[in-house]
């Protein structure tokens, strides 16, 4: 587990604070599904929360708002991560709690 | 895709390499090979390293369950594309499409193990509802599962909800048949390095 833990850990440290188009900044606030100009913050809330919801108009509105395929593509990235994260963390931290119920 | 980038944007020699994949397999490159050999370094490399250690490194779990697993969280996303995918590499790893097709169906009467099922159970709702608790990691190890088996099975369902949404994003074109199976053969003898 330690294997995957580690490789989870490089994927997140290297979408956020690695090289990049996007700002960290702007990388984190996707990761976090945090408040976003629009149309950024509709794309990056439905990648989050309601990815079969996308539409072309969605990525066109973004791309037409002036950021770049690159930049689009890492701040979609980090969303996608940022979300199954999320997850990931909070059924980690369940598990920890059960079996620390089971020991005591 | 809808990203120009992820159609036509890469090195001379990824170019080559999908070109000699498209002879090779006398298929399309599948988009999701195209997303993670698009700027390796930034998604494509840690993300492969991640997936191949959960698809196909260590783990009590066989290679059938894991892409189980992988097509029952993309069928709860509703993510055609993986849902296509994992389902003809689980039937091709298992040699056995009908269990697949019954657990996609309705996990409650599908004839498998119930540690299986407890597992199932909880990587839907975690994948549903983004959030699970003790008392659900309770009922899985009730049933059997290890600790251990649970982290794996979290590590499958990460690897999955990154992926899901990817898919759907950037709006992976989704073969037929034949592209799916031609998919698993290369995922069941290469795994996702």
């Amino acid at each position: 587990m330690e294997e995957k833990r580690t490789a989870h850990q490089v994927l997140v440290t290297r979408v956020l604070e690695g090289d990049g188009r996007a700002s960290r900044a702007e990388r984190h606030d996707a990761f976090d599904n945090a408040t976003l100009i629009e149309p950024l913050h509709g794309l990056i809330s439905k990648v989050a929360k309601h990815p079969t919801l996308i539409t072309d108009d969605d990525v066109a509105a973004v791309k037409a708002s002036g950021l770049s395929e690159d930049q689009i593509f890492e701040l979609v990235v980090c969303a996608a991560v940022g979300q199954a994260t999320r997850q990931y963390q909070n059924a980690v931290a369940a598990l920890t709690v059960a079996i620390s119920d089971e020991g005591s | 895709m809808r990203l120009e980038i992820l159609n036509s944007g890469y090195t001379f020699g990824t170019k080559v390499l999908f070109a000699f994949i498209q002879l090779a397999s006398r298929r399309p490159v599948p988009d999701a090979a195209k997303l993670v050999f698009y700027r390796t370094d930034f998604y494509g490399e840690p993300m492969k390293l991640f997936t191949h250690e959960a698809m196909r490194g260590p783990s009590a779990w066989s290679v059938g369950d894991r892409e189980l697993m992988a097509a029952f969280v993309s069928k709860t996303n509703m993510c055609e594309f993986c849902i296509g995918a994992h389902t003809a590499t689980a039937a091709g790893a298992y040699h056995d499409q009908a269990r697949v097709a019954a657990v996609l169906s309705n996990l409650e009467t599908a004839p498998i193990e119930e540690p299986l099922r407890a597992t199932l159970r909880m990587l839907q709702k975690l994948t549903r509802e983004h959030t699970v608790e003790a008392a659900d990691m309770r009922r899985v190890l009730d049933s059997g599962v290890s600790r251990a088996q649970i982290e794996d099975a979290l590590a499958v369902c990460f690897a999955f909800n990154t992926t899901n949404r990817l898919a759907d994003a950037f709006g992976f074109f989704v073969p037929g048949p034949k592209g799916f199976e031609s998919g698993a053969k290369y995922l069941l003898s290469r795994g996702y390095k």
